[in-house]
């Protein structure tokens, strides 16, 4: 069984110029009670070793539902996927067997979720769930295994790791067992990481510590990170290149510098917008006019006309392709040049 | 720890007071005559009459005749049935036999229950999960009484009769543990029909919770993921259901015992009330009820092994 997964599953290296991890034109589709909600619709975007990926987006725009795809977790049905890639070093994920899925999911995609509280199994000590991963993937004996996990506690910076190896999640603070399961995350050095929203239930101090812990361990291992979040803030510093989700699709992908800078489409510059500011203490804040779109009934043309000032009648009829900025920027509107310029329309 | 289990059972006296005081109260406010009924149809002599409603404490009143009783159960005496036979004599040997029926339902329970319940729910929507179901809902709603005599009549006597086979035995207790098999399973018929319903859901919702997701991530197998991950969560109410359940069964003995005819304490007690032996109806009672306390308390010390969450002071 182990002989025939390994052979489908990506050698390391990988074969000549594709990316560590592509995916491509993905389509995400749910079947439920009130319709088909289309939560991911064609998405694509790239990452390489020691490159970190920030997926910006509100709830439902189907950030956190691409990363599920890629990791292989979505529950199937009621989720399905009618169409796209998911390439691995080449090799298409979405085609492999469950057991050689099973061989890369963990061990070299991993990923950590954003409540480690619900996330971490509340009746088995924090050692036990960490060495599990040396258990069943490397068959470590159970001492081996929580040496293992004393020494990964320690590499995120757990305090007193060797006495609170065999303490519960709910006996951790939130930063805490957001290490905890960052350690568990890496246990078996992936090449990939995927995080979720990993400070969204954090405090702000400790917002940065977890950050940076995650900037740390991937230049030490060089993986490829992908950091879905909704927060520009926690993107600014840690991240190589942004894609910007709404409504199911990537709307604009580019370094993150040229975002911050010149946002190429009205959504993404919106967002930027309504970030508060010092300097404009006193003034109302800005928000983004309207509702994020309803997956069960998508808006016709662009999905955010109904919010967007720079709207033209094109807008409403036709779908807006992924146009090239430059060869490292993509803008899905029809008007990236005016939006660039700042003119508003 | 300690210190909790002395306190749970320091609780536990006010609450057996109480009970014995209104089960005394019960069968005392009970119309008729205990030593008339002891004659039975046979006229009686009028002095002997008097000189037992005067050994039994009969013309007391109330409130002095449950103290009479309960100074007797401080020092170990639980009084005499009119027959003159030490009721701790009496419940002691029946105790046992309803102790083996009641476990037995309640292995036959644990076993059915929560194996219906999480087969149904790894195969939810799917054919198997409405079978058991429906079956549920009609273990649910058949009285005992009829499940009872039913089993009695095809596994005892037409299965017997027609085939020759006769490993179930449907009355008494002379052939060892097989004797409690059937009794057993319809003792606990309603609560097998509940435990697999609470499995199904229990599991149902442990099988969505986040980290059960987090394990499917860690690319654990399905087997694992389900098996020790959610499982080890979706047992902490079964457990609380099981061991609310003992008292309900020993209780519940009362018909089961009568229909298979088996001498236990669920049988005696049916004939106590009959009879009006004040003191063989509360000493039982008295017992169902610290069997119960018991039962609860064991559970709750059992939570804090299963559930490191919860811990006692």
């Amino acid at each position: 069984m182990k002989n025939t997964a390994t052979e489908v599953v990506p050698a390391e290296g990988g074969l000549g110029n594709d990316p560590l991890l592509a995916v491509d034109n993905l389509h995400v589709e749910f079947a439920t009670r009130a319709g088909l909600v289309k939560a991911v619709n064609g998405v694509s975007y790239t990452l390489n070793a020691g490159e970190t990926l920030a997926v910006l987006g509100e709830s439902g725009s189907g950030k956190s539902v691409t990363a599920q795809a890629i990791m292989g977790i979505l529950d199937m049905p009621p989720a399905r996927i009618p169409l796209g890639e998911v390439r691995f070093r080449g090799t298409d994920l979405l085609k492999l067997k469950e057991e050689a899925r099973t061989q890369i999911r963990g061990q070299r995609i991993a990923m950590i979720f954003q409540d480690a509280l619900s996330a971490l199994n509340p009746v088995f000590t924090v050692g036990w769930q960490i060495g599990e991963m040396f258990r069943v993937h490397r068959g470590m004996s159970r001492r081996d295994a929580e040496t293992k996990a004393v020494e990964l506690m320690d590499r995120v910076r757990i305090p007193a790791a060797k006495q609170r190896v065999n303490d519960y999640p709910h006996q951790f603070s939130g930063g805490m067992r957001q290490r905890i399961m960052i350690a568990m995350s890496i246990a078996l050095d992936p090449e990939v990481l995927i995080a979720d929203e990993p400070t969204t239930a954090l405090d702000v101090t400790v917002q940065a510590q977890i950050m940076e812990l995650l900037a740390e361990l991937q230049r030490e291992s060089n993986m490829g990170l992908i950091l879905i979040t909704h927060d520009l803030g926690v993107v600014a510093d840690v991240a190589d290149k942004i894609a910007v989700m709404y409504g199911g699709r990537i709307v604009e992908n580019a370094p993150v510098h040229d975002i911050y800078r010149t946002p190429g489409h009205p959504y993404t510059k919106g967002l930027l917008e309504s970030i508060p500011r010092v300097d404009q203490k006193g003034q109302e804040l800005y928000a983004i006019k309207g509702l994020p779109p309803n997956l069960l009934d998508m808006p016709s043309g662009c999905s955010f006309h109904p919010r967007c000032p720079y709207r033209q009648d094109n807008c409403v009829t036709d779908v807006p392709e992924l146009y090239e900025i430059n060869p490292t920027r993509n803008s899905a509107c029809h008007y990236w040049r005016e939006v660039l310029d700042g003119t508003d329309g | 720890m300690g210190r909790y289990i002395i306190r749970r059972l320091i609780q536990a006296i006010p609450v057996l007071l109480g009970s014995t005081f209104l089960i005394y109260l019960t069968v005392f406010a009970l119309p008729g005559d205990p030593i008339a009924s002891l004659a039975g149809e046979k006229r009686t002599d009028p002095t002997v009459v008097a000189i037992l409603r005067e050994q039994y404490h009969l013309n007391d009143p109330f409130f002095l005749q449950y103290w009479y009783y309960i100074k007797g159960v401080f020092v170990g005496d639980f009084g005499t049935t009119f027959a003159k036979v030490e009721v701790s004599d009496l419940i002691a040997g029946k105790f046992q036999v309803t102790i083996n029926l009641a476990m037995t339902a309640l292995i036959l329970e644990a076993i059915i229950g929560v194996g219906l319940g999480l087969w149904a729910a790894l195969r939810r929507g799917q054919a198997i999960d409405s079978a058991i179901l429906a079956s549920t809902l009609i273990l649910i709603s058949v009285p005992t009484l009829v499940t009872g005599f039913v089993l009695q009549l095809l596994l005892g006597v037409q299965l017997k009769t027609s085939t020759g086979f006769d490993f179930f035995p449907v009355a008494g207790v002379y052939d060892g543990w097989r004797s409690y098999l059937v009794p057993g399973f319809v003792l606990a018929g309603v609560s097998i029909a509940y435990l697999t319903r609470l499995t199904r859901t229990s599991l149902a919702e442990t099988l969505r919770a986040d980290f059960v997701r987090t394990a499917v991530a860690k690319g654990l197998p399905r087997r694992r993921v389900v098996g020790r991950h959610a499982l080890r969560n979706a047992l902490i109410p079964l457990v609380t259901y099981l061991g609310a359940d003992l008292g309900t069964l020993m209780g519940g003995a009362v018909i089961t015992e009568s229909i298979f005819n088996i001498p236990g304490i669920g049988q005696e007690l049916f004939r106590s009330v009959y009879e009006r032996q004040q003191p063989v109806v509360v000493g039982i009672v008295t017992l169902l009820v610290l069997v119960y306390i018991l039962a609860n308390l064991f559970v709750d010390l059992l939570y804090a092994v299963l559930d490191p969450r919860i811990r006692y002071e």
